[in-house]
């Protein structure tokens, strides 16, 4: 393995992040808060160390293969979430390492748990850096980096495969490089989209920022304790309609831009991501009328629950944990659907679903006419088999974690439904669950071991496990 | 510039490799999926498994707006279909490989305009026409011929009981009396550029810049006193030898070729008239004495095995054969041809994939010079371009001691009306000068960017 490739890339990225400090530093700035001096701190004495120790080490070789790639994607976002961590700290909001490790974990990965049981006491410094890291952390890192500065590496395809979710990464543009800034480009172009519709609806420029990076990254970090149910209805729905627009494929938009409208119908992953929104919208409106008796505000909080878990984001217009059965198990499913592949979103990702109940059915005709040949296909092209089963490994390797991850929360001792909401919560990215994390509660009942377990189950979940499962295997770490 | 390549065999991946250090945006075709994968897990590229001469899949990889197509799959019909239809697409320029010498006769040009094919290249002849030059001057380990002018880029080693050794190059320009320049020096694995203080030492790799005549004259002060090759033993009767042969028996030199094959051994006996065929394995040793290789001028070693050729190649060199050529594809055996003690060692495959280069390069060249010819030298460690330099460029009937140009590149020469003069500091640009720059570092993309 390129250990000074990796070393130096992962330094990199952490100067960045120091430069990316100046958006919080300079909200701090204007508020006049003394959290600006923590992250001035952290800014200059972060970027001195990584400037001084990558003067030390100089790539020599640019060989980087699919397992250098892994491993710098997994060691980048714990540096970043080391880095990110102190400011919270040096500023005293949020004392204990653990818990603000947590938070940032938290942020970059976009789920949007929280560990702050007021959030309205926080600088609004600090509440730029936690809705900000959703932002950095939504389209990936090291995509950034790929997108700003000049060649990194001579394979950026491995990074970029690592980096993003989904079983198939295609380029748009035959560079990384290129491809990279476009979807970056696109990005900050629905953001900026976002932003202004947001600033129409009443929200001043702090809050419009900090709900956009939130919604653009499907994150979920808000500003106020009671989320988003404090805002007027038209913010709701933008808010809503913005979330699921983070969710689909983004290659998509680009197809868009390219005036290649035909595509988007042809979609069938975007197709099945539109049906379950609008089934489970539906089924929930139906549900929880009763409770409303106004079916305006009923399909309001149905459609913005569902959006904001199906991408994962985690903003609450509505107390959920109070809706009855079956509402809440179709918005516990939704967190394991997720968005599109390709997105800002997390959990498996609609067209992991699409492909497996394609493979599935191919199966089941096997069975019944086992002579028969089929081939599983997507969009009317021919999904590799290696890609099949890619998917069914992933979903093994996800459901193994998942129970795994949920058996080590247990020894907690809390109820069964927070045990197993918070992980799935954690897990897929979403940030709320039910009961004791439910959207108006949060995580500060957790002990710090289970923080920092559900801290890897965040990443596990943002980087599709295999970057950090890689990371542990003794395996890799051999030197041959 | 937006490049489609289709067919990524060993001719297509170098073409890929050198491209893409130019900063091309470039989308591969091939058929064959297991390509594919290998192609986009080593390459910033876009890959597309399918059939290049389809319209679809042209269309897929962006022919309506891709400013080259170079379709290098093994079969020529399909290369030219490929060019055909990739032109109709409007793609502005094509280039398809052609190998077989029925179709690359002399109604060649008609099939080219017809179809739309910018450039046509034949690796084989290509390859050929480059060990002709070479067994032309048999004592450099490598020639180029620059087309506009009559002077060549001669690559030779300095020998120990050279007459030069140890002298400064501008010593050196006094005491031997002809019209030649020592461009590049090849020195524990770097090449530089030297200045007129630069000491030549035994063992050094030299780049000297003159003419065709004078070549072997100058040659002799580096050591060098050989003879005119007049036999040459070829072992394998493959395409580059049938070509090699073919100007070989035009030169008048006496060919033998040696192949294991013996349907092969009788069309080349048909084909060739002037030449010996013998039938049986050039790798026993006992048959390439029995066959005279002791006594021959030079051993061509062009079998489809890199790892016979070598082994073939180094048995000659023991027995003293005075020049040995050996055809290599495979990089990591290019690289290792120093320490096998190989003489002249050629990569059909690089020399077509320096022949996209410089033509990918002339297109994309600016209004005031523009690239002629590209030159790869010393294994692609060093640059020759020749610009021609057009009516926009500024800096024209300017001293060049007055023009402040970069320490990193050489002009070697200035070719007017068919003159070529080796530049000192009183020489000027004119409009449709053509220049001769030498470079070892960064390329260089237009004449206006080195002079600063």
């Amino acid at each position: 393995m390129n250990y000074k490739l990796i070393l130096s890339t992962v330094l990199k990225v952490i100067k960045i992040e120091a430069v990316l400090m100046l958006l919080p530093l300079i909200t701090a700035l204007i508020y006049k808060e003394d959290c600006f001096y923590s992250f001035l701190i952290t800014m200059v004495v972060a970027f001195t160390i990584a400037h001084v120790v990558q003067k030390f080490i100089k790539p020599g070789e640019f060989y980087f293969y699919a397992k250098d790639g892994l491993i710098t994607v997994s060691l980048t976002w714990i540096a970043v979430s080391l880095v990110g961590a102190v400011p919270f700290v040096l500023s005293g909001e949020i004392p204990s390492f653990i818990d603000a490790f947590f938070e940032t974990v938290s942020g970059f990965t976009t789920t949007g748990a929280s560990i702050l049981n007021d959030v309205e006491s926080m600088s609004k410094g600090t509440l730029m850096w936690r809705s900000f890291s959703h932002f950095i952390g939504g389209m990936g890192v090291l995509v950034f980096i790929m997108a700003i500065t000049r060649k990194t590496t001579d394979r950026p395809i491995h990074i970029l495969r690592a980096e993003m979710p989904g079983p198939i990464v295609s380029k748009l543009v035959p560079r990384s490089k290129d491809t990279a800034k476009i979807l970056y480009l696109i990005y900050m172009g629905l953001t900026s989209i976002l932003v202004v519709l947001l600033l129409f609806g009443g929200m001043d420029l702090f809050e419009s920022l900090t709900h956009a990076f939130g919604a653009a990254g499907t994150g979920g970090f808000g500003i106020k304790n009671n989320s988003i149910a404090g805002y007027s209805p038209y913010i709701q729905w933008v808010l809503a309609i913005g979330m699921l627009v983070f969710g689909i494929n983004f290659n998509l938009f680009y197809l868009i831009l390219l005036k290649k409208i035909g595509v988007i119908f042809k979609s069938s992953e975007l197709r099945t991501y539109v049906l379950i929104v609008i089934s489970a919208v539906a089924l929930i409106t139906f549900n929880i009328y009763p409770l409303y008796n106004n079916f305006s505000s009923a399909i309001r909080s149905a459609t913005f629950q569902t959006s904001s878990i199906m991408t994962t984001t985690g903003y609450a217009t509505a107390d959920f944990n109070a809706w009855p059965n079956l509402s809440k198990i179709i918005l516990f499913t939704l967190m394991f659907i997720g968005g599109c592949a390709g997105s800002t979103a997390g959990g498996l990702k609609v067209s992991r679903i699409v492909i497996a109940l394609k493979k599935i059915k191919a199966e089941l005709k096997k069975l019944l006419y086992p002579n028969t040949v089929s081939v599983v296909k997507l969009d009317g092209e021919k999904i590799d088999e290696g890609v099949t089963s890619g998917v069914s490994t992933y979903m093994s390797i996800y459901f193994i974690c998942f129970v795994i991850l949920t058996v080590l929360i247990s020894f907690n001792g809390l109820s069964f439904e927070t045990t197993v909401s918070s992980v799935s919560a954690c897990f897929n990215n979403i940030g709320p669950g039910f009961d004791l994390v439910g959207p108006t509660s949060n995580y500060s009942v957790y002990n710090g071991f289970s923080k920092i377990v559900l801290s890897i189950a965040m990443l596990l979940g943002r980087l599709e496990i295999y970057p950090l499962l890689l990371l542990l295997m003794p395996t890799t770490w051999k030197k041959k | 510039m937006k490049v489609i390549i289709s067919g990524c065999g060993k001719i297509g991946t170098a073409i890929l490799q050198s491209l893409i250090k130019e900063e091309h945006d470039i989308v591969v075709i091939d058929t064959s999926a297991n390509v594919i994968e290998t192609i986009s897990n080593r390459f910033d590229v876009i890959t597309l498994c399918g059939n290049g001469a389809s319209y679809d899949v042209l269309v897929e990889a962006g022919a309506k707006s891709a400013d080259l197509f170079i379709s290098v799959t093994p079969s020529d019909e399909y290369n030219m279909l490929a060019c055909f239809v990739a032109k109709k697409l409007g793609v502005r320029n094509t280039v398809a490989r052609i190998r077989n010498s029925e179709y690359n006769n002399s109604g060649f040009d008609y099939i080219e305009n017809e179809l739309g094919i910018s450039v046509s290249v034949n690796p084989e002849f290509l390859t050929a026409k480059k060990l002709f030059d070479v067994l032309s001057l048999p004592s450099a380990t490598s020639v180029e011929n620059f087309l506009a002018s009559d002077m060549e880029m001669i690559e030779v080693v300095v020998k120990d009981d050279s007459k030069i050794e140890n002298l400064p190059l501008y010593e050196l320009r006094k005491k031997i009396p002809r019209k030649f320049l020592v461009c590049l020096v090849e020195r524990e694995g770097k090449v530089h550029i030297p200045n007129g203080n630069f000491i030549i030492k035994a063992g050094d790799k030299v780049g000297l810049f003159a003419s065709k005549t004078d070549a072997n004259e100058i040659l002799k002060y580096f050591g060098y006193n050989k003879k005119r090759i007049k036999s040459i033993m070829i072992v394998g009767a493959s395409k580059i030898a049938f070509y090699l042969s073919k100007l070989l028996i035009g030169a008048k030199s006496s060919v033998k070729i040696i192949d294991i094959d013996e349907q092969k051994c009788l069309e080349f006996s048909e084909k060739l008239d002037k030449a010996t065929i013998v039938h049986g394995n050039g790798m026993s040793q006992e048959l390439l004495i029995e066959e005279g290789v002791l006594s021959t001028d030079a051993l061509v070693t062009l079998t489809g095995k890199d790892e016979q050729n070598v082994l073939m190649s180094i048995f000659a060199n023991n027995k003293n054969v005075p020049k040995t050529i050996t055809k290599v594809n495979r990089e990591e055996i290019l690289k290792l041809s120093n320490e096998l003690g190989l003489d002249t060692v050629v990569s059909p495959k690089q020399l077509v994939a320096d022949l996209i280069v410089s033509y990918a390069r002339a297109l994309e060249s600016s209004k005031n010079s523009k690239i002629e010819t590209l030159y790869s030298l010393f294994g692609g460690m060093a640059e020759a371009c020749e610009f021609k330099i057009l009516s926009n460029f500024k800096t024209t009937n300017v001293p060049l001691k007055d023009l402040n140009i970069s320490k990193r590149v050489l002009i070697a020469g200035i070719i007017r009306n068919g003159e070529t003069i080796i530049p000192c500091g009183e020489d000027v640009f004119r409009i449709g000068d053509k220049v001769i720059v030498i470079t070892a570092e960064e390329p260089v993309y237009d004449l206006s960017e080195i002079i600063g």
